[in-house]
């Protein structure tokens, strides 16, 4: 017990000249920034892996049946997915923007990149919600819930029309494409999501006032993540949208 | 190794963080008009290309890897050659036994008629 005090009692000596966010096993800032992005990026290494489970899926699946893909993609709605596109390279600008002001010590341009951020990734996820509600309105499933057909007859609309003229033959096995869809688009949707969640607990920081040229590393990790996120769609996007 | 000695820390200027945004908006904008022409099997190769120019934008630029140590971009590229990797020979194999595959669900349609 003495000993935690004494070992309490030297670390607080030496506050004066290490900062407060250094821990005791790294010898300068630097170095602690340097190691937590190491850790980030070999994060982002199993993120990038993770996913291309999904992309290998997608490959053998389209390489051997593309007629299912060139049906699939006809339900979706091009003009949804490249708006969702622009909202989403604006937010990794608004980002990147944030991490600048954290690192210049700008505490308003970074609380208001962060709420840019953060309305762009809602915005991204209301879309998403709008496409995937028009989805499962016309049973555009996976697996065995996948029954256009009836969908199509019952409901109403131009929607429903546009469907139903898709609906005329689906080719054998077309509800692999809206598995690889719902696989793919929501497993990134889940990362967003994480994402906000995470923009919100830098907002709150950085009203506190936590960070600035000397302590900017959640920003930053942050934002690397939430860059890997519009990678990802950057490459789901034209594979999953613009098809012919 | 961010250059500086004092332990300052490389802030990407705005006018290159605004100039990459707008080099991905035009990008965004020449795949969605591309995918309107059809160029046979290059289709895919050219929304391929283009996504990817966008993906090395984004990590060199916005996620600072142009000014990082070094390391980290090998860790990243590493990454992209696993991925190769496991999709090519995922590939390779698919495509190596699909004849029979396709042999051996016509006899299956045979048997049922």
């Amino acid at each position: 017990m003495s000993q935690v005090l004494e070992t309490g009692a030297v670390d607080g000596g030496g506050a004066h000249d290490r900062p407060a966010h250094l821990a005791h096993h790294f010898d300068t800032p630097e170095q602690q920034f340097e190691t937590a992005k190491l850790g980030m990026w070999v994060f982002l290494v199993t993120e990038i892996l993770f996913f291309s489970g999904l992309f290998c899926a997608y490959a053998v699946f389209r390489a051997n049946n593309p007629e299912i893909f060139l049906y699939g993609h006809a339900f979706l709605d091009k003009t949804l997915g490249a708006a969702n596109t622009i909202i989403l390279i604006t937010s990794s600008f608004t980002m990147a923007w944030a991490v600048r002001c954290a690192q210049i010590g700008a505490r308003k341009g970074l609380i208001i990149n962060l709420i840019l951020t953060f309305v762009c990734a809602a915005g991204f996820m209301g879309i998403k919600a709008v496409e995937y509600s028009q989805k499962v309105e016309h049973g555009l499933l996976w697996g065995n819930k996948f029954n256009p057909e009836v969908h199509a007859v019952e409901g109403s609309g131009s929607g429903a029309e546009a469907a139903a003229a898709h609906v005329e033959e689906p080719p054998v096995g077309a509800h692999i494409f809206f598995g690889i869809y719902f696989g793919m688009t929501g497993l990134h949707g889940l990362h967003v999501l994480i994402g906000m969640g995470l923009i919100l607990w830098l907002l709150i920081r950085a009203m506190k006032g936590h960070f600035g040229p000397g302590y900017f590393t959640p920003v930053d990790i942050v934002g690397l993540y939430w860059h890997l996120v519009d990678l990802i769609w950057i490459f789901l996007f034209p594979l999953l949208y613009l098809i012919h | 190794m961010n250059g500086q000695a004092n332990g300052g820390v490389h802030a990407v200027p705005l006018r290159v963080l605004a100039q990459v945004f707008g080099a991905l908006l035009i990008l965004t904008v020449l795949t969605v008009v591309l995918a309107n022409y059809h160029f046979g099997p290059f289709d895919l190769w050219i929304a391929m290309g283009i996504a990817t120019l966008k993906a090395l934008l984004v990590a060199l630029f916005f996620m600072h890897l142009r000014w990082d140590r070094p390391f980290n971009g090998v860790i990243f590229l590493c990454s992209l050659v696993f991925v190769f990797i496991f999709i090519g020979f995922c590939l390779l194999d698919t495509s190596s036994y699909q004849d029979q595959v396709k042999l051996r669900q016509n006899d299956l349609l045979m048997q049922k008629k």
